[in-house]
């Protein structure tokens, strides 16, 4: 994505226009590797280990995750995808998202889950997805992982993996995928 | 009396009444369909229920006698972890005379969000979206006029079954696998707000539509709703890739329309012999409650070509739909 592109959010009708280019590429994967090891050197075993990864942002990194680990440890870990459109507690508020796909491959009783997302901000995303997780089972162990902590939480959550702390203001909008990290706003089209 | 809406074009259900699917353009309906899938899924896992309308009070008012549409709305509701208000008319004040504006206002004042309303009299459903403005209103069947969640799930139906045979991901084919498919409507046109919401999501979506049955069935009208009338049945199921088949509506008086039942079934009755008339891979369809051997023979309905199942299976997951985007905000993005 160069720097005018503009993302597009049908959703809200809204469009990301970049400012300026606050990681690389190479930036996000030297991210992604660190993160990787420091999954394994908290947890010491990858066995039980799940990654879950939220719709749509999430899912490149916890792909690109699932690999690194298992470039590192030679052990695969299950991947799921999860969509929280339908956990959200603000639908009077926001236009309806549109839903993606939800696959969970295994059974999540007591497993360590590792969620993962682009951008964590308010932290209702991650409150929904804590509550759909539970209708797959009691995990043992929740974590979070993200690409960028932005701040402004809304609520008492806190990430256990970092790619990048980005002190952001409210009205400021963040796109963060394999391919790089922007700040800029959203524009109406 | 036919019922033709005419006017404004929604671009999506999001926020708003559904009462016809005449008002809905192509992308509100693609819209519905491609948030359906979502809730297949969700149908699928061992908690089969989201809190996306959680604390959200549904009236399901049936003035009509249903099955299947008032069982898939409110498993929707309940799916949706909304609270269902369920009045059963037959042991309510609408056998003391009590009127539907009293009724209304009486289950409003109860404090609902929406209401699911099936009645006998065309309109009716708009009618009640005067009364209380406040509250969406979810038409599941009014009179002659329209059914639009079946006709939303019929059209549900024929993609995801397309989709799956040519090994797509449903979801992500919009509208294009209506465009220029044949579909057939066979039976009692004029008196079926079935037929009249089926028509219309199928033509937003491109396909092309024809009717079949005794010239006593079809609206004088039919010519201006932008489907072709079957001068030879024989040919038409030829010529369909989709046959849908309406219920001979007794009730409706459908009766009196036709010399007899067993003349209709030898005309426009879907025998084994004209089934085998249909292109190998045709759909066959029918939106419940069947009238074995009149319409449509058992053997058919029980056939390969037959996804009369499926259409009923996909009634909670399209109502859903429907509800989440109904009742949904229209506020700003944050």
């Amino acid at each position: 994505m160069n720097q005018n592109q503009l993302r597009q959010d049908h959703a809200s009708g809204l469009a990301f226009f970049a400012k300026s280019e606050l990681l690389s590429g190479q930036d996000v994967e030297r991210a992604l590797k660190r993160m990787a090891h420091e999954i394994i050197e908290k947890n010491g075993t990858l066995e039980d280990l799940v990654l879950v990864a939220l719709q749509r942002g999430g899912a490149k990194f916890g792909e690109r995750l699932q690999e690194l680990l298992s470039e590192i440890a030679g052990l695969g870990v299950p991947l799921g995808l999860l969509d929280v459109s339908f956990y959200r507690d603000d639908l009077e508020q926001r236009p309806v998202p549109n839903s993606a796909e939800t696959t969970i491959p295994t059974s999540l009783e007591d497993k360590t889950v590792i969620l993962v997302d682009d951008v964590l901000f308010t932290g209702r995303t991650v409150r929904a997805a804590l509550n759909a997780l539970s209708d797959w089972g009691r995990p043992h162990v929740v974590q979070l992982a993200v690409m960028v902590d932005r701040g402004h939480r809304e609520l008492p959550i806190r990430p256990d993996f970092i790619g990048k702390n980005l002190p952001t203001s409210m009205d400021e909008a963040i796109v963060a995928t394999v391919e790089g990290v922007w700040i800029g706003s959203m524009v109406a089209q | 009396m036919d019922w033709i809406d005419g006017g404004s074009v929604m671009q999506s259900i999001r926020g708003q009444n559904l009462l016809s699917l005449s008002e809905l353009s192509k992308e509100a309906i693609v819209e519905v369909l491609d948030i359906a899938e979502s809730f297949v899924e969700v149908n699928q896992r061992t908690i089969k229920k989201v809190p996306a309308l959680k604390g959200k009070v549904v009236a399901s008012l049936f003035f009509e006698e249903s099955t299947r549409t008032r069982l898939s709305f409110e498993t929707a509701a309940k799916r949706l972890s909304a609270d269902v208000l369920s009045l059963a008319i037959a042991s309510s004040s609408v056998k003391k005379g009590e009127s539907l504006r009293d009724t209304i206002a009486t289950v409003d004042a109860l404090g609902i969000d929406a209401v699911i309303l099936r009645h006998a009299s065309s309109g009716a459903a708009e009618q009640v979206s005067r009364y209380v403005p406040h509250v969406r209103v979810i038409n599941a069947g009014d009179g002659q006029h329209q059914h639009p969640t079946q006709g939303l799930l019929d059209a549900f139906t024929i993609r995801q079954t397309l989709a799956a045979r040519r090994g797509l991901n449903s979801s992500e084919t919009g509208a294009e696998l209506f465009v220029g498919l044949k579909i057939l409507i066979v039976g009692d046109i004029r008196h079926s707000r079935v037929a009249r919401s089926d028509i219309a999501a199928y033509r937003s979506l491109g396909a092309e539509v024809m009717v079949a049955g005794p010239p006593t069935l079809l609206p004088q009208s039919v010519a201006q709703w932008g489907v072709t009338h079957a001068e030879n049945f024989e040919e038409a199921l030829r010529w369909a890739d989709v046959v849908g088949l309406l219920r001979l509506q007794r009730e409706r008086g459908t009766g009196s329309f036709v010399p007899t039942l067993n003349e209709y079934t030898a005309t426009y009755g879907l025998t084994e012999e004209r089934a085998a008339l249909l292109k190998p891979e045709a759909l066959v369809m029918h939106p419940g409650p069947m009238n074995r051997g009149i319409e449509i023979d058992s053997k058919v309905a029980d056939g390969p070509q037959a996804i009369i199942e499926r259409q009923v299976s996909n009634g909670v997951p399209v109502r859903m739909a429907v509800l989440y985007l109904s009742m949904a905000g229209l506020g700003g993005s944050k």
